[in-house]
């Protein structure tokens, strides 16, 4: 066993930059998909894998992932389920593992089993958008730090200054920075003001690393925003690959080395 | 302050909050900062009751129903939100919340709606203030409310398919949420019922209270005492029964009963009753009851009453529920249509389908010959004729 530090701070102290996290749908396209995707992630080089645990009422996702919730949800996909795989995908790979997802199944779960149960399954942290920093405060924080995990929050470039030290003193793993105002998957590509906004944060120096994501899809994206960040996550563009995907062995082999 | 009433942080006891994305956070936090300063100015205020009166219609009438009275052997007061322009309740609301718009400099609205009502009213307001409006309804509904959808076009509101989900309400509501996601800036969301992050549910109850306002004043006149012995209300999410139990949440010996949709029965798994089958659960960006499976995704309710079938129901209801500051009963799609024909018949108001729910719990109340009750009669039954002709029993 590694030492006790979590794979992720353990990534971002061995890894400055171009860090790749890329994001897909527990149970999607198919139920048992989950597995053979991560394990193809790490043999083709990615850095950090975001697990979607299925929602219902997927409010911050647009289409892409809206679809894929959903299509996993008909799969018969739960949060039980998807803490087994990965127990099934710790049995080989080593890259850090977080969930990400909608509070509702978290909280109908239990929040002291999930945090239990994640930790035990081989999970490093969590990215919840709708669990308000009072409450992750007040019912996760302890438990979160106690079985050394990791909490992921999100900053938008409408966050004030104020609320992104806030963020960033909270946070004990990296700052998600959402590019745009938007949903997941519904712009590409970047504009001036948006990188003014990632100028703007690389500058803050921050105690976290952030990672750039939404309207990262490709090599073009990937390079602009990792210019400013440790790294960047790409989710929905890799969600469309894998639904068009009849060899995801193939498909994520070159999909991830023609972003670098 | 009222243990009934929102607590600084947001809370009815331990329903509400703003479970939200950081996308929207600022838009909350502006509205928080702001919506009570803003309605509590006296230019606000004015312009306020000065729509309400002129261009709604109010006060509405507090009307003594005799027929339905001796029927339940009861004194049975209606009061007729139905004749409120654009036809229910819902218009008091868009009304405030686009002049809180226009103080906030917001320059588009938009809405969602179920049965179109709320759609219709804000249409109408946006109209009204010449402000760019798109209405998200649900691919279903648009199907199945299609003079309300011609409505809002008529107003010039643009109408957006939801094609998400399950086409209703709820996919309606998230259609509408992630559009703001889309546009924070010039953008403001009328929510239409007392559900949404805080302030939403504060915000829509206290421009909703107007009813309980009138009833109290109206009933001293009439019966020289503000206090009725029963409120009742109908409640999908529940801004119409919030509207009118607000003022009388504190008169802890005025009953107030909601009345919600139980479909083909409370557990024919067709229905909408949520505090009956709901657990607590987050949805639209607060903690209340909702109807979801074990894994907590959220179950699409079933209605004959397209305003009543939403999933869960309003931070406050759930509060008042779980304190039993308030009774809540449910009835059934027949129950509902019987009794919406037997108050066209009896008053000579076609109720909407939303409504009749609430005055078909009269035959579930142990009532004394001298109990006032007053029944909110939250919308008419126009856009209802279709259902009430494909009902067919009258």
């Amino acid at each position: 066993m590694e030492n006790m530090a979590n794979r992720i701070n353990t990534l971002f102290q061995k890894k400055k930059e171009k860090i790749l996290s890329v994001f897909f749908t527990a149970g999607f396209p198919k139920l048992e998909d989950t597995i053979p995707i991560a394990v193809e992630l790490e043999k083709s080089g990615a850095d950090l894998i975001e697990i979607g645990i299925p929602f219902s009422d997927p409010i911050a996702d647009g289409p892409v992932i809206q679809d894929s919730n959903k299509i996993a949800l008909d799969n018969g996909m739960n949060l039980k389920l998807l803490l087994q795989q990965v127990k099934e995908i710790r049995k080989t790979v080593k890259l850090p593992i977080l969930l990400m997802g909608y509070i509702n199944p978290v909280m109908q779960y239990g929040i002291e089993s999930f945090i239990k149960d994640s930790k035990a399954a081989g999970v490093d942290g969590f990215i919840l958008p709708d669990l308000p920093m009072a409450e992750y405060e007040d019912q996760f924080k302890v438990l979160v730090e106690e079985n050394e995990l990791v909490n992921v929050f999100l900053i938008s470039p409408t966050t004030s200054e104020e609320r992104i030290r806030k963020i960033d003193g909270v946070s004990n793993g990296f700052i998600y920075a959402v590019s745009s105002s938007s949903t997941t998957g519904t712009k590409t590509g970047f504009t001036n003001e948006q990188e003014l906004y990632f100028k703007k944060l690389s500058e803050m120096k921050l105690k976290n690393p952030f990672l750039i994501g939404f309207g990262v899809s490709n090599k073009e994206t990937f390079t602009a925003v990792t210019k400013f960040a440790t790294g960047a996550i790409i989710g929905s563009a890799f969600i469309k690959l894998l639904k068009s995907s009849s060899n995801l062995s193939t498909d994520i082999h070159d999909f991830v080395n023609n972003l670098n | 302050m009222s243990i009934y009433q929102v607590n600084e942080k947001g809370f009815y006891g331990q329903f509400g909050g703003a479970y939200i994305p950081e996308m929207l956070h600022p838009n909350i936090e502006e509205l928080r900062l702001n919506y009570l300063k803003i309605i509590n100015e006296p230019d606000f205020k004015t312009e306020f009751d000065q729509l309400l009166r002129d261009f709604v219609g109010r006060p509405t009438p507090l009307y003594f129903a005799k027929r339905l009275s001796e029927r339940y052997k009861a004194k049975v007061y209606l009061k007729r939100e139905d004749l409120c322009h654009t036809g229910a309740h819902k218009i008091n609301n868009t009304i405030g919340q686009i002049l809180v718009a226009k103080r906030l400099g917001k320059q588009k609205i938009i809405a969602e709606t179920g049965a179109g009502q709320h759609g219709v009213a804000t249409a109408t307001v946006c109209a009204l203030m010449g402000m760019e409006c798109i209405v998200y309804m649900g691919q279903l509904d648009i199907d199945r409310q299609r003079p309300n959808v011609e409505r809002m076009r008529i107003l010039g509101a643009k109408v957006v398919p939801a094609t998400s989900g399950n086409m209703t309400l709820k996919d309606a509501t998230n259609e509408a949420m992630r559009h703001w996601i889309n546009h924070p800036t010039d953008t403001h969301y009328i929510i239409g019922s007392v559900v949404g992050p805080h302030p939403y549910p504060d915000m829509v109850a206290r421009f909703q209270s107007v009813i309980s306002e009138e009833i109290k004043h109206q009933l001293s006149m009439e019966i020289g005492n503000p206090f009725p012995d029963y409120v009742i209300a109908c409640v999908g999410g529940g801004s119409n029964a919030a509207g009118a139990f607000y003022h009388f949440l504190n008169d802890e010996h005025v009953n107030l009963v909601g009345v919600e949709a139980a479909g083909k029965g409370v557990n024919s798994g067709e229905s909408a009753a949520t505090t009956a089958l709901g657990k607590i659960g987050v949805l639209h960006g607060s903690k209340s009851l909702l109807m979801q499976t074990e894994d907590g995704q959220v179950i699409e309710p079933y209605s004959i009453s397209a305003g009543l079938d939403y999933p869960g129901i309003g931070p406050m209801h759930a509060h008042l529920f779980e304190t039993g500051r308030v009774k809540f009963l449910s009835v059934t799609d027949d129950e509902a249509m019987n009794a919406g024909i037997e108050l066209s018949r009896t008053e000579g108001i076609i109720p909407a389908i939303e409504t009749a729910h609430a005055i078909a719990a009269l035959q579930q109340m142990e009532l004394d010959a001298d109990d006032v009750v007053v029944i909110n009669l939250s919308g008419r039954g126009d856009k209802d004729l279709e259902t009430y002709i494909r009902w067919g029993k009258y």
